[in-house]
């Protein structure tokens, strides 16, 4: 039995979430929880706290010289159009633009992307290259995560039961950082990625990977500082190094083998790509970063 | 479970749907789509996959497309739904005629969301290109596979409404 209750503040989302005697789940785009609700055939009593009635007066999203900071209620259409975002994170912005469908990207929100977990998160790897941190909030205060130690398993973040997932915060990337993301599915839209990889090469030097759907949780690799990235025989030793965490697994969307060709694959064409368009940068006029 | 749970398992809403204002209660767990067809009486929206794949339930929410059974009927309380019954309130549109001659109807179940989905692309990209097209229309499916057939009606109707400067 479905229950719903739409909280005006976060306090009252937070008590309402935190009651021991229901299970309660937050809403806010409901693209992933309106398929779990409508698989649920149990009698569990289940409390539906819809967060879009508490209105944060910033805004979804705030630019600032520090960088980007993602609201709960910002959906994926709109980071996607966002031209700040755009410019700093593309990996982020073609991750965001690419998901599910138009319909899906008009309502799916980026903190619900992460807080549902799942190891195929379109947002995860570009975020986890990018630095993000992640704000939790609880009755007791608030805290901040970095990305990279959120994601404990599949569907298991480090929000715990009782509190809020309430935003994401982006550092501005340094002059010279570009990214890139690629992704691999079995038909154009709406299909969840077999791999995908979301590659930042940092203005200093640090190149970041991040892999989707090939572990229990997205993972982020660092190359070896220095790493000379168009040397190919070079760059294929770094990859055989880095990419060796992957675990992927066989599923409907692709075997292990293929899972981990495909990584390889995706990853030398993300990278690629991030050096075309930093070349592009460097060559022409200065570009917002 | 406290009084309040017991109160608010049944929702009250009250919502615009095609510039009408409506009211209606239903159990928390009723889906926007099933609202529309059941409570509401609107059936021209079809229920498919019901999670988000096939698009055949596509509506406009405060303007946007989306897809209606992954939206509470709760939360479209104080909001504005647009519906296939609105957009083709005065007989067959310019879109429809298009569909139908380019012959992309055959079961015609999946039409009223791809006639939502088109309508949306081409409210803010009147002159989309074919990629624009196919990109914008991917969350539809049509299992007769109707595909080129969708993409050269919107093709048509775009160039038409262009040129007639509608």
């Amino acid at each position: 039995m479905v229950t719903y209750y739409k909280a005006q503040t976060l306090a009252d989302a937070l008590e309402m979430l935190g009651r021991a005697d229901v299970q309660g789940s937050a809403l806010s785009g409901g693209t992933d929880l309106l398929v779990a609700l409508s698989r649920q055939h149990d009698e569990t009593p289940r409390l539906v706290v819809d967060l879009k009635g508490i209105k944060d007066p910033r805004g979804p999203m705030v630019v600032s010289d520090d960088g980007l900071h993602l609201g709960f209620e910002l959906t994926m259409a709109q980071l996607a159009d966002d031209p700040t975002a755009r410019s700093w994170f593309p990996a982020l912005t073609q991750a965001a633009g690419e998901v599910g469908s138009v319909a899906i990207r008009n309502r799916a929100t980026v903190v619900g992307n992460i807080c549902n977990a799942s190891p195929a998160s379109d947002t995860a790897p570009p975020l986890l290259v990018h630095g993000a941190t992640v704000t939790i909030a609880s009755m007791g205060g608030e805290r901040t995560v970095p990305i990279s130690s959120f994601f404990r398993s599949p569907r298991v973040t480090a929000c715990a039961r009782g509190e809020i997932v309430t935003g994401i915060d982006i550092p501005r990337p340094i002059p010279g950082t570009g990214s890139a993301y690629r992704r691999l599915t079995r038909r154009w839209g709406v299909d969840l990625i077999t791999v995908s990889v979301a590659a930042a090469v940092h203005g200093d030097g640090r190149v970041l990977l991040g892999l989707g759907a090939v572990a229990p949780t997205p993972l982020l690799v660092e190359l070896p500082a220095g790493l000379d990235l168009t040397d190919r025989a070079g760059l294929t030793t770094a990859l055989d190094e880095a990419l060796a965490v992957a675990t992927p697994i066989t599923d409907i969307r692709g075997g292990a083998d293929y899972r981990s060709a495909m990584l390889r694959e995706l990853a030398e064409r993300a990278i690629q790509e991030v050096l075309e368009s930093t070349r592009r940068s460097s060559d022409g006029r200065s570009v917002r970063s | 479970m406290d009084a309040r749970f017991a109160a608010e398992s049944q929702v009250t809403v009250t919502t615009t749907v095609n510039g009408e204002l409506r009211t209606f209660t239903a159990p928390a767990h009723r889906t926007l789509l099933d609202a529309l067809r059941n409570e509401l009486g609107l059936t021209g929206t079809k229920s498919s996959c019901t999670e988000g794949e096939c698009g055949a339930c596509t509506v406009l929410l405060d303007g946007k497309a989306v897809n209606s059974c992954l939206v509470l009927a709760a939360e479209m309380d104080g909001h504005e739904v647009v519906t296939i019954e609105s957009v083709s309130r005065d007989g067959v549109t310019d879109l429809q005629e298009a569909l139908l001659k380019e012959g992309a109807v055959q079961c015609g179940f999946c039409i009223p969301g791809q006639v939502m989905s088109a309508e949306y692309l081409l409210s803010h990209t009147p002159e989309p290109t074919v990629e624009e097209i196919r990109s914008a229309m991917s969350g539809n499916l049509c299992r007769c596979a109707s595909y080129n057939r969708i993409v050269n009606a919107i093709l048509a109707t775009s160039k038409k409404r262009v040129s007639t400067g509608e």
